[in-house]
This record gives C-alpha cells, sequence and structure tokens, in this order.
C-alpha cells in the first residue's frame, strides 16, 4: 500500500469533512442512548461509540455511488456513507418516514440513494452479499466497489471464508473492512479467534491484507483509500483490519463489566473526540471550522429528532405490503 | 405447442439460452456451470458459457453460502443471476441467505430493494442416492414469507415456469425432480411463460380431486386412470407453483367433487399437503363428503436399499386407496 501517494492526500477538507461525520456519529450515538434511558425510545441499539473514527475515515475513502453493506452495529457506517440524519432517526423510532417505512429498524438499514445496500443483523452474512454487488459491477463494467463492513467476531464464520476465497478467484472490485473492536459479545479476540490479527487470514485466500490504526483518521482513511484503489482499478479485493474499540457493552443497557478497567480507560483516551479534535485541527482546519461543525451537526441532530418524534408510525395495513412485489390479502 | 418433442433438460437449457439472450442481466452462477467443468452436473447449462461468457455463466467454488449471497447482492441491483444449487440437500449450508437476506430484504427496506432470484435445485428419491441427496425439501421454504417455490411435472412447464421466474422480482426456488431429465414432452414455443401461482387441470374428473405436483403429477394421472376403469373419475390438479399456491383452482375443483387426495414425494408430518389440506378444510368443509386424504412419504430419512426406498416412497396404490376412502362411503351409500 503506498501511503504517500497523493491522490490519497489527507487535505484539509478531507480533515474538515472526517471531523464532521465522526461528530455526528458521536453526537447521534449519545443522543440515542440518552433517549434510550430516559424511555423515549424503547429499542434493541448497538452502541458505535469508539468506532467514530473509523467509520468516518474508512466511509470517506468512497464514492457515493460506492456500495455498503454493514451489520446492526452500523450507525456510524450509514451516517459516515451519507444518510440523511433525519430518515435515520425516524428508522430507528419506528416511523413511517423512516428509510424503510419503519418495516427494517436500526438492525435493518437500507438506503440505495447513498450506497447503503444491506445492513444485516446476522453475523458474517453481508461479507458474500457485498461480493455479490461486487460481482454486478464486474459483469457490467461499471467503475463502483462494494464495501463489505464487519466486525472480529464475524472473522470467525463460514461466510467469511467462502467469501474471502470467492472474491479473490474472481477479482472482485470489493474491500473487506474488518472493524476490529476486540471483542464478539463478551468473548475476547484471544479468547475465540485463532489468530492475533485479523488481516494475517487474507494470506490464505491469496489476498493482501492490512493492519491499521482504526482510531488515527489519517491511517485509517489512506489504508482504506489503497484498498478502494486497487479494487477500482480490477486488481481484486483487499482485506483490511480497523483497529478500533467498543466503549460499551454488546447491546445498549448491557453489563461490560468483563472488560478491565485499565484497557477500558486507554481505549477512552485512544477514541475520544476531543483528541480527534486535536488532531483534525492541526490539519489546517481551525478552531472557529471546528465550532461551525459541532453548531451545524447539533442542529442537524435536533431537527431529525424533533421529525422522528412527530413522524407517524406506519399504518397497521402496512404488513401486507412489500413482501412480495404484488401485495398480500389482508 | 410447436409440435416438436423436447426433454425435460433441453426444456430448462432452453428456457436459461432464450432469458440471457432476451436479457444482459439474466447470470448463472453455480458448481460447475460453465461448459470447462461440463455445463452443470446434469448438464442443465450446456452450451452457455460458450455463448455468453464465463462472466455472466460462471462456475463457482464449492461454496453454496458465497453463491447465494452473491445472487442475492447481485439482484437487488437488478442483475437476474439463477443461481444452481446442485442438489436440494446442499441448500442446507446457504439456508441463511435465502430465509434471513433473499425472502425478507424487500419487507426490511420498505421496497427499496428486492430479490429477483432464481434458484435452480435438484433432488428425489428412487434413483439410489441415499440419505443425503434426495429430500423433497419444499416445505421449509413454502413456510418462509417472501419465497416462491415451483416445480414442474413435464417439458414445457419446465421452460416456462423457469421463464416466469426469471422475469419474476422476488426470489423463486424451483425444484427439478432427479428422476425428469430425461423425460420426453411436446416443445413450447420460445418465449413461453407458465404464470407463477396458476395451477393447471392435468385431468378433469368429477368424483375426486387430486391436487400433486412435480412428480406426484405423472404418479396420479397413472392413478387416475386406474380409478377410471373403476367409473371413478378423478380431476389431477398440478399445482406447479407450490407456495403461495392456487387456493381458488383447488377450492373450484373439491366444490365441485367434493372429495380431495393431495399427493406429494415429501413425507408426510408437517408438508404442504398439511396446509392444503387445512385450508380445504377452513373453505369447503360442508361440502366435503369425506376427510381430505394425504399420500405422501414415510417419515424416515431416504434410505439405500432398494427394498427400503420404496418402502419410503408412496405408490401408485396408495394413491388409488387413498382416493378409495374418499369415495368408498359415498359409493356404497
Ligand atoms: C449467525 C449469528 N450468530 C450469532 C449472533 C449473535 N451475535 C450478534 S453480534 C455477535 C458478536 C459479533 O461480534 P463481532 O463480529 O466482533 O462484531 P461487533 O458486535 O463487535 O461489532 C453475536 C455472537 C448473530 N447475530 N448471528
Ligand atoms: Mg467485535
Amino acid at each position: 500500500m503506498n501511503k504517500s501517494d497523493s491522490s490519497h492526500a489527507f487535505t484539509p477538507e478531507l480533515a474538515r469533512s472526517i471531523y464532521r461525520k465522526a461528530y455526528l456519529i458521536n453526537r447521534t450515538d449519545q443522543r440515542f442512548r440518552a433517549m434510550l434511558t430516559n424511555g423515549e425510545l424503547a429499542v434493541a441499539y448497538y452502541p458505535v461509540r469508539g468506532q467514530e473514527v473509523t467509520a468516518a475515515a474508512a466511509m470517506s475513502a468512497l464514492q457515493p455511488e460506492d456500495y455498503l453493506v454493514t451489520t446492526y452495529r452500523g450507525l456510524h457506517d450509514s451516517l459516515a456513507k451519507g444518510i440523511p440524519s433525519r430518515l435515520l432517526w425516524a428508522e430507528f423510532a419506528g416511523k413511517r418516514t423512516g428509510t424503510c417505512k419503519g418495516k427494517g429498524g436500526p438492525m435493518h438499514i437500507t438506503y440505495p440513494p447513498t450506497g447503503v445496500m444491506v445492513t444485516t443483523g446476522i453475523v458474517g452474512s453481508g461479507i458474500p452479499i457485498a461480493n455479490g454487488l461486487a460481482m454486478a459491477a464486474q459483469i457490467r463494467g461499471e467503475n463502483r466497489v462494494a464495501v463489505a463492513s464487519f466486525g472480529d467476531g464475524a472473522s470467525n464464520i463460514g461466510a467469511f471464508h467462502e467469501a474471502l476465497n470467492m472474491a479473490s478467484v474472481w477479482k472482485l472490485p470489493v474491500v473487506f473492512l474488518c472493524q476490529n473492536n476486540q471483542y464478539a459479545e463478551h468473548t475476547t479476540l484471544a479468547a475465540g479467534t485463532s489468530v492475533t490479527s485479523i488481516a494475517e487470514r487474507a494470506a490464505g485466500y491469496g489476498m493482501p491484507g492490512v493492519s491499521c490504526d482504526g482510531l488515527d483518521p489519517e491511517m485509517m482513511y489512506q489504508t482504506m483509500a489503497a484498498a478502494v484503489a486497487r479494487a477500482r482499478a480490477g486488481d481484486g479485493p483487499t482485506l483490511v483490519e480497523a483497529h478500533t474499540y467498543r466503549l460499551q457493552g454488546h447491546i445498549f443497557g448491557a453489563d461490560y463489566s468483563y472488560i478491565p478497567k485499565e484497557e477500558l480507560k486507554a481505549a477512552e483516551e485512544r477514541a475520544s473526540m476531543m483528541r480527534l479534535r486535536q488532531r483534525i485541527s492541526e490539519r489546517q482546519v481551525t478552531e472557529s471550522d471546528l465550532a461551525q461543525i459541532e453548531q451545524e451537526v447539533d442542529a442537524e441532530i435536533e431537527d431529525a429528532v424533533a421529525f422522528a418524534l412527530k413522524s407517524d408510525p406506519p399504518d397497521p395495513d402496512e404488513i401486507r405490503f412489500d413482501i412480495y412485489e404484488t401485495e398480500q390479502a389482508a | 405447442m410447436s409440435g416438436k418433442t423436447i426433454s425435460f433438460g433441453q426444456a430448462l437449457n432452453a428456457a436459461l439460452d432464450d432469458a440471457m439472450a432476451d436479457d444482459g442481466n439474466v447470470m448463472i452462477l453455480g458448481e460447475d456451470v460453465a461448459d470447462e467443468q461440463g455445463g452443470g452436473v446434469f448438464k442443465v447449462s450446456k452450451g452457455l458459457s460458450s455463448k455468453y461468457g464465463t462472466s455472466r455463466v460462471r462456475s463457482t467454488p464449492i461454496s453454496e453460502q458465497a453463491i447465494l449471497g452473491a445472487a442475492v447482492g447481485a439482484a437487488i441491483i437488478g442483475m437476474r443471476p439463477v443461481a444452481e444449487i446442485m442438489l436440494m440437500n446442499f441448500i442446507t449450508v446457504a439456508m441463511d441467505q435465502l430465509v434471513n437476506h433473499a425472502a425478507k430484504l424487500r419487507f426490511m427496506s420498505g421496497g427499496q430493494t428486492n430479490v429477483p432470484l432464481v434458484v435452480r435445485t435438484t433432488t428425489g428419491a428412487g434413483v439410489g442416492f441415499g440419505g443425503q441427496h434426495s429430500d423433497m425439501l419444499e416445505a421449509w421454504f413454502a413456510h418462509v414469507p417472501g419465497l416462491k417455490i415451483a416445480t414442474a411435472s413435464n417439458p414445457a412447464d419446465a421452460y416456462g415456469l423457469l421463464r416466469s421466474a426469471i422475469d419474476d422480482e422476488d426470489p423463486v426456488i424451483l425444484i427439478e425432480n432427479i428422476t425428469h431429465y430425461g423425460m420426453t414432452g411436446p416443445a413450447p414455443e420460445a418465449g413461453y411463460r407458465v404464470p407463477l401461482g396458476k395451477a393447471a387441470i392435468a385431468r378433469e374428473g368429477r368424483d375426486v380431486t387430486l391436487v400433486t405436483y412435480g412428480r406426484g403429477v405423472g404418479d396420479s394421472l397413472k392413478a387416475a386412470s386406474l380409478l377410471a376403469d373403476e367409473g371413478i373419475a378423478a380431476e389431477v390438479i398440478d399445482l406447479r407453483t407450490i407456495a403461495p399456491w392456487d387456493e381458488q383452482a383447488v377450492f373450484a375443483s373439491v366444490a365441485k367433487t367434493k372429495r380431495a387426495v393431495i399427493v406429494h414425494e415429501a413425507v408426510r408430518p408437517f408438508g404442504a399437503g398439511a396446509e392444503i389440506s387445512a385450508r380445504i378444510h377452513e373453505e369447503l368443509f360442508s361440502d366435503l363428503l369425506a376427510p381430505v386424504q394425504r399420500v405422501a412419504s414415510y417419515p424416515s430419512p431416504v434410505p439405500f436399499a432398494k427394498p427400503l426406498e420404496t418402502a419410503f416412497l408412496y405408490s401408485v396404490d396408495d394413491i388409488v386407496r387413498a382416493a378409495h376412502a374418499t369415495t368408498d362411503k359415498a359409493i356404497n351409500s
């Protein structure tokens, strides 16, 4: 991977945009958890706190028309891939104005206009589906790339292994983005995974595997951009392992006392928004730029929350639609 | 019909060929499907990779999850993949892609994405393949809202159902019976379609309705001839689509005959026959002259040794006996 490639330069404009995405993810997650805590909403939610920078930087390496397949823990990916806040919030709240008319919910976000094609609640299953998106682009001679985003635990399921092999054999324009947040539910990487670096697994499938610090916006962006460029050039898939961290329990409200205090504290520092802000400000992004981004994002979230809360839930009759092309009888 | 005859296998091959010629989005993927690998274990895709290229006719690794996953991904952006799963039992290692994804993505996305995917697969007892290569698993899929399942009983329907399945905007599983590939019948015109969800009356009769599909159609027609010799006129309904099935056609026939037998190769408990029987009882209870009968296979794994395999499969005599069970009372009284 050529990190000094000027086409992947970490410009001030890019730094600003990554900060915006990361801040949006961070505040959306925070606001959503607050609403779950105070009972304004009651849904299953897989927090993304700690993984903001990973998604913000990785998705910045994509074009809007590139495809993304993500998981139940996908709020960060969805926002970074450009889903409008209002539609996302309304879907999270189960409203008819949501991306999926309230039929999908937080675990099943889809929004083709910005390339978010599938969000799956089945660990690892999105990986072969991303291959299919890439295969279609390959057959059609389009210049699009597909990204499968998944966790460290997902690299232990069969679908991962079948999909990497197939993608390599067919040189598909796909990037496998493993967000290694060190835990699969309560199971540590060491307890459940035969390798210490997931990127090593790429060797078994004849493709490059690269690890990077997923909390470093520049490293994350450039690693991803190189993999995307490789896929777009027709040179085949890459397994990118982003070292990141899950700063909450697996699911909102779940106990996470099994995470050692020291480890959590160190990760909190590495993944802190203050640290990101500092790094971004070293990139010719001014304090007033940052303050303006924050103000805009805060307003965007408040507007989206209000939109979601005042929107109507789906009509019960809506259940008959979208099972098949033709509606089903009552 | 064109006046020519064609085999079941040739009809499927022609349907794929014609569909690929008509629409550049149609593609095939599966194990050994390209010509270099033999054009499919049952030769159904023979000649197609040579004609359309190995980008559109792809031999895959032995990776059923990856095959169906790739088909789902391609389908949601408008390709029309036809995935071949060599034998129906092999679907079990890729159920997730069908049940959790193909069936549900239209609904869960609020209609933003749909999955115009076809899965072709083969199965059937009677050829000594034993326990893991012979099961009829249609009821599993019929139980999943969002999927369609169809099976043909003759070459023309095989062509027409496959063309309709490829046209369809939703995922369709097409079951081929392993004993059918060599069967010949009238060849359909190019472009022929058998609409999904529409049954056919394979033989008309007024005394008892035999509701069936796939291999059961040929066996029910044999049973109907034997019954005719005794003066019992059996009507044979070929469902063609198992889910969603043509309730109206079945109800219309049973309303006329007032007796029904359901025939399928799959094992009896919780089979498609249970649902069809239940619906007939719900709709036509007061018209029925006898309880609905079911003819199906014995609930064991499909055995290997011939006497056991024979004990497993229902027989034409079983259909005749079941028809008697519905008619005896009326005939004797
Ligand atoms: C096939 C399957 N098995 C088990 C689960 C339950 N489950 C949900 S998330 C999860 C852990 C996945 O860990 P990882 O891939 O590291 O992703 P993370 O949650 O850390 O983002 C498990 C076991 C599931 N959803 N799907
Ligand atoms: Mg994890």
